[in-house]
């Protein structure tokens, strides 16, 4: 019964996007406010079915139903509850619920918490996301019906969930992932109002900005766990491998990025209007696209869904509409002849220029490179692979070209700058940061130039930051008081570039520095690696809750200390069958110790081992948090809560607005 | 259907191999060789595998693969000799790093004329830009601009602290 | 109107890349065509099956036949056997590469399910296979009168595939070297 409702309720939230796609967009263009005023009811209306039926697929799995079909094959009656919760995106139809329930998610937000917009612009922006929601909640109930029944014969026990997926980094992964995907969604529907109501001016770029910041802090948390998980759950070791589905998420943050840098240059200098509109139909367009090449089969992957050309074909149609649709309408509607407003060659303005190009460039290598094995296939020119090495090759150099303009970026000022005045201001960090590239490299034998260059370029960063913001505060009566006059849009770009540094040094020092080492060992042997040693103790067998595991017990000696007990296992999922790796890690700071067991070898007690040392790998993900949560400091910026303050007055304006 | 079923079966098949962890105990006679055989297992696709290269799979193909790659590094093969070994016979799709040659020139160009191309466009839009819109400030008119954002600047800051 | 054409770019790539997207849906990007099309069939000197009578190249070329890779360990191997035994009996020649396979089995095999080869390659360690650009059994190489192969099909060979691919390329070379 309860998958029925659930059914039912999907349905219903159908009716409802379609309502939300119809009503508000026709009363925007009849001015017509009865129907406009409808659009944050229908809005709030489709959250609150989308979660029903949510919540009806979430007691199926825990409830162990196995006469549904998803719960039979991606869950099991041993699984705990915490991952049989989990398991219900672990698959195409749940996730693709996930997926709809995150854009109600969004769209009710925007609807309630946009009482400052005219009301012409709220049904805009909330019918858009309705054709949205009308495209998801279509597809999940025309292709991939999540509450579709086994009857007769329903199965004993459920196939179990894929034991790479019962890990905590997965239960948050994809909610995390899907936020920044959709939330993309905002931006774009932002975008499409200003283009249907013909008004580009700075305000949609005032008013987009904070949700664009937040969606893109939850894709940089999204993606972070992604590879985070990678690194302990694979047993490789690996944290970023240009699988097609990883590309997938990092395209939309790589035009997200640009897109905000370019949201800001049209907020405070009116610039770049189309340009921006642009950008955030593109950002949205790429996650669109992601979805297509996770579920479509067109790529292969490790990490795709099951996959079905029917369901392929479904989202290239819609990707057609709303892609298709977005564009078109901009070619008619953007303005074609750029606004009157100037800037210097040198200024903030054009700093931001060349964020957007590194960004845009890097988008769409990442693209091209993805998709180039399906053109060439596509035009009967033969097989080929892209992977790391032309990834890697490509993407170095273009973020190394970009990080001296970025360190410059925020002390610059608007429409003119002096390239003397950098000078000045910068001479001092620019030689620190040479000074710290030279020196602090030594710390690590042997002398690595790139990780020095790292260093000098991630220092150029920071110390240009330090060095700003020493020069904001300097004129207050206290440092204290200095600090809080500095505003939380500042302090989140802050946090944000020094992320971004955190992330350059850890990936370049994790990529030169670290050893890997595979080897026979037995219990008692031991072996050096980089000043650690790792002594093999033990084999145990240890069970888990749904498994079997064998356990090999290492310690780990550094200096005639003990630094670490690891406890690396090989486990076999009652359930399934399968083996898996479950790699045991010290993690630290500055360096990861990283055990993972292979198969036994010979009938001597003998494993195959991986043990890794792994300097700063942990840097990237620090930097991902920071830029995360650099993202979502900026919402508490007063020019945002201001807006809030003189909601009434606004909503006032709007009716006006609207006639 | 069961035909459209069983891509679909492999799949899960292929997924639950990769599960655990690949380990090789070979031992080479060099340090070299060996940070020289996990560079290329890390650049040779596995023919067989859903976009795995050869180091990380555990199809017996990449099992083999391996195998004669470390026979090969042994016996003193160059890695363009291993690669255009591998290429000869499971074709450009083994190579994770495309070959310079032929269509996939392209490929790697077209990050760099993408980057051109902007460039230009940016250049392009500066030179437009630049020296445009109104004519410029006396002296005495951008002090009395910096007075009047410095007052608005205090009243803001009393705001927020009131 | 040049400037509000310029806007129309974004639009044309787009449906540029919608028609790959489309093109590729019909595509299947695990289907790897061998490298060596078109290439003469590898050199080889390996034991014949159950003997130890040695075979090279020369004794599987000098007409049109199939090529068949299989091993007993390989269950799809299983699926495609009767179909190769209607083929031999309509007189379609096929040569065996039993593929990192054990002796015995494979004899045994083929007395319990019949023999539709004319004589298998015993390739213990899968060196040939290797040559041959194998990444699992069962293949099947169509290769011409001079030993040059044509074509390779990956999996199951069955009436379909026969049908729509193999035959007609069969029967194009078996009549090009009758015209000889």
């Amino acid at each position: 019964m309860i998958p029925e409702i659930g059914h039912f309720a999907l349905i219903i939230a159908l009716c409802l996007a379609l309502l939300l796609t119809g009503v508000p967009i026709w009363g925007a263009w009849r001015r017509n406010v009865a129907a406009m005023s409808l659009a944050p009811g229908l809005a709030v209306g489709m959250l609150v079915f989308v979660t029903i039926s949510f919540a009806c697929l979430a007691t199926a799995f825990l409830q162990d139903d196995f006469s549904v079909k998803v719960v039979a094959s991606n869950s099991n009656s041993l699984l705990p509850p915490i991952y049989k919760f989990s398991a219900l995106w672990g698959n195409h139809e749940g996730s693709l619920l996930l997926w709809a329930l995150i854009l109600s998610v969004w769209t009710a937000s925007v609807a309630m918490l946009s009482p400052q917009l005219p009301l012409l612009v709220l049904s805009r922006v909330l019918g858009v996301m309705g054709a949205v929601g009308v495209g998801f909640l279509s597809f999940s109930l025309l292709t991939s019906n999540p509450f579709e029944r086994l009857l007769p014969g329903i199965p004993a026990d459920g196939n179990d969930l894929n034991p790479l997926l019962q890990d905590p980094g997965l239960i948050i992964h994809p909610p995390l992932l899907y936020m920044g995907y959709v939330g993309f969604s905002v931006a774009f529907a932002f975008a499409i109002a200003a283009l249907l109501g013909g008004r580009l001016d700075a305000s949609w770029a005032r008013w987009s900005r904070p949700w664009t910041n937040v969606a893109w802090a939850f894709l940089s948390l999204g993606i972070m766990l992604g590879s985070w998980w990678a690194y302990y759950e694979l047993g490789w070791g690996g944290w970023w491998f240009w699988d097609p589905v990883e590309n997938a998420s990092f395209m939309p943050w790589l035009a997200g990025t640009a897109l905000l840098h370019s949201l800001a240059a049209t907020e405070k200098r009116g610039l770049f209007k189309s340009w921006t509109v642009l950008l955030a139909i593109f950002a949205f367009s790429l996650s669109l696209l992601g979805t297509f090449l996770v579920r479509s089969g067109v790529l292969t992957s490790v990490h795709a869904f099951a996959t079905d050309p029917a369901r392929g074909m479904f989202i290239l149609v819609f990707l057609a509409l709303v892609v298709g649709g977005s564009l078109t309408l901009y070619a008619l509607r953007a303005p074609a002849v750029s606004s009157r407003v100037s800037f210097d060659w040198i200024s903030r303005e054009s700093l931001l220029l060349v964020n957007n190009v590194a960004f845009l460039v890097a988008s769409l290598t990442v693209l091209f490179g993805t998709l180039f094995p399906l053109i060439m296939d596509a035009l009967g020119a033969g097989k080929y692979s892209v992977g790391p090495p032309y990834f890697n090759a490509v993407f170095v150099p273009l973020m190394a070209l970009l990080i001296p303009f970025m360190g410059i970026g925020p002390l610059s000022r608007w429409k003119r700058d002096s390239a003397a005045r950098w000078r000045s201001e910068l001479a001092i960090p620019a030689a620190a940061a040479l000074l710290c590239g030279l020196t602090l490299p030594l710390l690590h034998a042997p002398y690595n130039p790139w990780v020095a260059l790292a260093v000098l370029l991630g220092g150029w960063l920071v110390l240009g930051l330090a060095r700003d913001i020493w020069w904001r505060v300097r004129g207050a009566a206290s440092l204290r008081q200095g600090l809080r006059r500095l505003t939380p849009s500042y302090w989140g770009m802050v946090l944000a570039h020094v992320g971004f540094a955190a992330c350059v040094i850890g990936v370049v020092a994790t990529s030169q520095y670290s050893i890997e080492h595979d080897l026979k060992m037995g219990p008692g042997d031991s072996e050096a690696l980089s000043g650690y040693e790792f002594r093999f103790k033990e084999v145990a067998s240890v069970r888990g809750p749904n498994y079997v595991a064998d356990e090999a017990r290492f310690e780990v000696w550094q200096d005639g200390e003990r630094v670490a007990l690891l406890a690396p296992q090989k486990r076999r999922y009652l359930a399934s069958g399968q083996v898996m790796t479950e790699a045991a890690i010290d993690a630290g700071l500055f360096r990861d110790l990283y055990v993972a067991m292979g198969e036994p070898i010979g009938d001597r007690g003998d494993w195959a081992m991986r043990l890794h040392y792994k300097p700063m790998v942990r840097w990237m993900w620090l930097g991902a948090i920071f830029m995360a949560v650099g993202g979502f400091t900026t919402v508490f910026d007063r020019r945002y809560r201001r807006q809030r303050s003189g909601a009434r007055a606004a909503t006032a304006r709007g009716a006006q607005y609207a006639g | 259907m069961n035909l459209l079923r069983l891509p679909v079966c492999l799949m899960a098949l292929l997924f639950a191999a990769s599960v655990s962890a690949v380990i090789e105990t070979y031992e080479f006679s060099s340090p070299e060789l060996e940070q020289r055989y996990q560079d290329l297992s890390g650049e040779l696709r596995c023919p067989k595998c859903q976009n795995q290269n050869i180091a990380d799979s555990n199809a017996p193909i990449a099992k083999d693969l391996r195998k004669l790659l470390y026979q090969q590094l042994e016996e003193g093969a160059s890695d363009a000799e291993i690669r255009d070994y591998m290429v000869a016979r499971y074709g450009e799709f083994v190579r994770y790093r495309p070959s310079f040659s032929g269509a996939t020139i392209i490929l790697w160009l077209a990050p760099a004329l993408l980057l051109l191309a902007a460039a230009l466009v940016v250049v392009a839009v500066l030179r437009g830009r630049a020296g445009r819109g109104g004519p410029e400030l006396s002296a005495e008119e951008q002090r009395r601009l910096q007075e009047l954002v410095t007052r608005a600047e205090t009243e803001e800051n009393a705001e927020r602290h009131s | 109107m040049p400037a509000r054409l310029k806007l129309f770019l974004p639009l044309a790539l787009f449906a540029l890349l919608a028609l790959f997207l489309f093109r590729g849906l019909s595509l299947d990007p695990r289907e790897l065509p061998s490298a060596l099309i078109d290439r003469p069939l590898p050199e080889f000197s390996l034991p014949r099956l159950g003997e130890e009578q040695r075979v090279s190249r020369a004794d599987v070329t000098g007409r049109p036949a199939l090529l068949n890779v299989w091993a007993t360990w390989c269950v799809s191997c299983r699926v495609e056997h009767p179909f190769l035994r209607q083929l031999a009996e309509r007189g379609v020649p096929i040569y065996g590469v039993n593929y990192k396979d054990d002796d015995v089995a494979a004899q045994r095999w083929l007395d319990e399910l019949g023999d539709p080869y004319l004589l298998n390659i015993a390739d213990r360690q899968g060196s040939f296979g290797l040559d041959l650009g194998v990444y699992g059994a069962p293949e099947t190489y169509l290769v011409d009168a001079g030993g040059v192969i044509r074509y390779r099909h990956v999996g199951v060979v069955d009436e379909r595939v026969w049908q729509d691919t193999l035959q007609p390329l069969y029967e194009e070379l078996a009549a090009a070297e009758e015209s000889r």
